[in-house]
């Protein structure tokens, strides 16, 4: 279908800059009226810096609505720490209340049940129905239904904490009720999946809890992958640090759970933990699926990465854990933060009948600590490579810490600190 | 061919002629990918350098002593490797012109 506003999208386009045909266009400001309405799904790293940095940028003449279901930001970086005992919830939860207050962000608290990406609509389960200009969905990840036999259901006996909130809460907690010499049992995905870094930072972060508290006590790794997937030889060293600790098995693909028992099933193997902590094969958030985007491997979300439209599919944009990477990509917050800038960029160009910027550049810094003082990063960086069509991580640029040191365990909560005000201050 | 056709190719021809035009915003998109550590237009909240109103003379030299190992750092010595120095100089121009 070929509709009004994509006439004048091509156009204006075509006309790159003339004052006549942008002025012609619905979203061009008329008497200092809004540029347009941006509709914002999902206020994690991704979402809350699009909906500032349009704001920002644009003097506030686009208008942007956020829906997101819960009350405050939590940050899932940091969350390790408070599973470790070394953060409590509070320091890594953050209000929304500036982006409200200070950037005239339209809030609404509550879930989005679908899109509609013809009429350009969202529907919202309190709120009823939401009109746009152009979609962002910065949904993050969901877990895949059965990908493990008698886990679905089960998530507060055998929790996955991969999203930062009450299931931070409760692996916390069942660590500390987890008696002296108990197992606590870890099982990575392969990958593709959320924070590469972070299932080893977490077995990290335990043990340093359990070698003060619970000294008898096992950190059992099951990963499913072949070997550690980020920061290989220095999560080996921090591993050996906790020898006698942390136990780390790789190829071990989870089959199944027995939740009452905290049986965790394996090829050849059943392993019975007193803590049994799973985080499931994932995909791209369930709206994704919702809104009728096509997926690639029916997981994640492939985009036009000059815009970040979803291929196919005009006017929505997607950003952050929910795509299908470019080459070396990770899947972190500080990424989804990146791509929001570039989706908010390229909005507002085309709100102005402009092109997308046609070099863009997006890079990555994961820390990770391996006790409560001392971290390792892995940093890289990403050009937009014109011919391959997607972003390449630069020859040469970034790398990993020599060692873990004390002096980017400071660095780690300052990036926090930054990154957070960067998105919500 | 119809009108919609003809429309997507103009669009195309637009879109190609463009492809070698530097985007208007381009040294405040590449600072932006600065902020997440530097703070929202280089004001840090704290545990990291502001870079917003220092001259570009400073803040390029200490980018080129990064790039060439002469100062010692934890993680920016890698990232700047990432960019051009053609890119460095419209970072620091963009930071160097904030207030």
């Amino acid at each position: 279908m070929f509709t009004r506003r994509d006439f004048l999208k091509t156009a204006g386009v075509a006309a790159a800059g003339s004052t006549t045909l942008a002025g012609l266009s619905a979203c061009a400001t008329v008497g200092g009226k809004a540029r347009g309405h941006v509709v914002i799904v999902g206020g994690g790293y991704g979402g809350a810096t699009t909906a500032k940095y349009l704001r920002m940028w644009s003097k506030g003449a686009v208008d942007v609505t956020l829906i997101e279901r819960n009350p405050t930001f939590i940050s899932c970086p940091i969350s390790n720490l408070v599973i470790g005992g070394i953060k409590q919830m509070e320091d890594i939860t953050v209000s929304y209340d500036n982006l409200k207050s200070k950037w005239g962000v339209k809030l609404i608290t509550d879930e989005v049940t679908a899109v509609d990406s013809a009429k350009r609509t969202v529907t919202t389960a309190k709120h009823g129905t939401v009109g746009y200009d152009r979609l962002v969905l910065s949904p993050g990840i969901d877990f895949i239904p059965n990908a493990v036999a008698g886990l679905d259901g089960n998530e507060e006996r055998v929790p996955h904490a991969w999203k930062a909130g009450p299931q931070t809460v409760l692996l916390r907690k069942q660590l500390q009720d987890m008696t002296d010499g108990g197992v606590f049992a870890l099982h990575i995905p392969k990958v593709p999946y959320r924070c590469p870094p972070g299932p080893y930072e977490r077995a990290c972060v335990v043990a340093n809890y359990l070698r003060q508290a619970k000294p008898k006590s096992k950190v059992l790794v099951l990963d499913a992958n072949g070997e550690i997937q980020s920061k290989k030889a220095l999560f080996t060293k921090a591993f050996e640090s906790y020898k006698g600790m942390i136990e780390y098995v790789p190829n071990s693909e989870l089959r199944g759970v027995d939740a009452a028992s905290r049986t965790a099933e394996l090829e050849f193997d059943k392993i019975k933990a007193d803590v049994l902590n799973v985080i499931p094969p994932m995909r791209a958030g369930n709206i994704a699926m919702k809104a009728g985007l096509p997926l690639i491997n029916d997981r994640w979300v492939d985009v036009d990465w000059l815009t970040l439209e979803a291929k196919g599919v005009p006017g929505v944009h997607v950003i952050g854990d929910a795509l299908f990477p470019a080459p070396t990509m990770p899947k972190s917050g500080h990424m989804a933060n990146q791509h929001g800038k570039v989706a908010a960029a390229a909005i507002l160009n085309l709100f102005e009948g402009l092109a997308p910027n046609p070099t863009p550049v997006v890079m990555n810094t994961c820390y990770s600590f391996v006790d409560s003082k001392n971290v390792i990063h892995v940093a890289s960086v990403h050009q937009y490579d014109a011919e391959k069509k997607q972003p390449m991580p630069v020859q040469g640029a970034g790398g990993v810490s020599m060692a873990a040191n004390e002096l980017e365990g400071k660095a780690a909560l300052a990036w926090a600190k930054n990154i957070w005000a960067d998105m919500l201050a | 061919m119809n009108l919609k056709h003809a429309l997507a190719m103009l669009g195309l021809a637009g879109l190609s002629a463009l492809a070698h035009a530097q985007d208007p915003n381009l040294a405040r998109n590449l600072a932006a990918t600065c902020s997440n550590c530097h703070g929202t237009n280089g004001h840090s909240v704290g545990g990291m350098d502001s870079l917003a109103g220092e001259t570009q003379e400073k803040l390029m030299q200490k980018l080129m002593d990064f790039k060439s190992g002469d100062k010692p750092a934890t993680i920016m010595h890698q990232i700047v490797k990432g960019y051009s120095d053609d890119q460095l100089k419209l970072i620091t121009a963009w930071f160097a012109a904030q207030k």
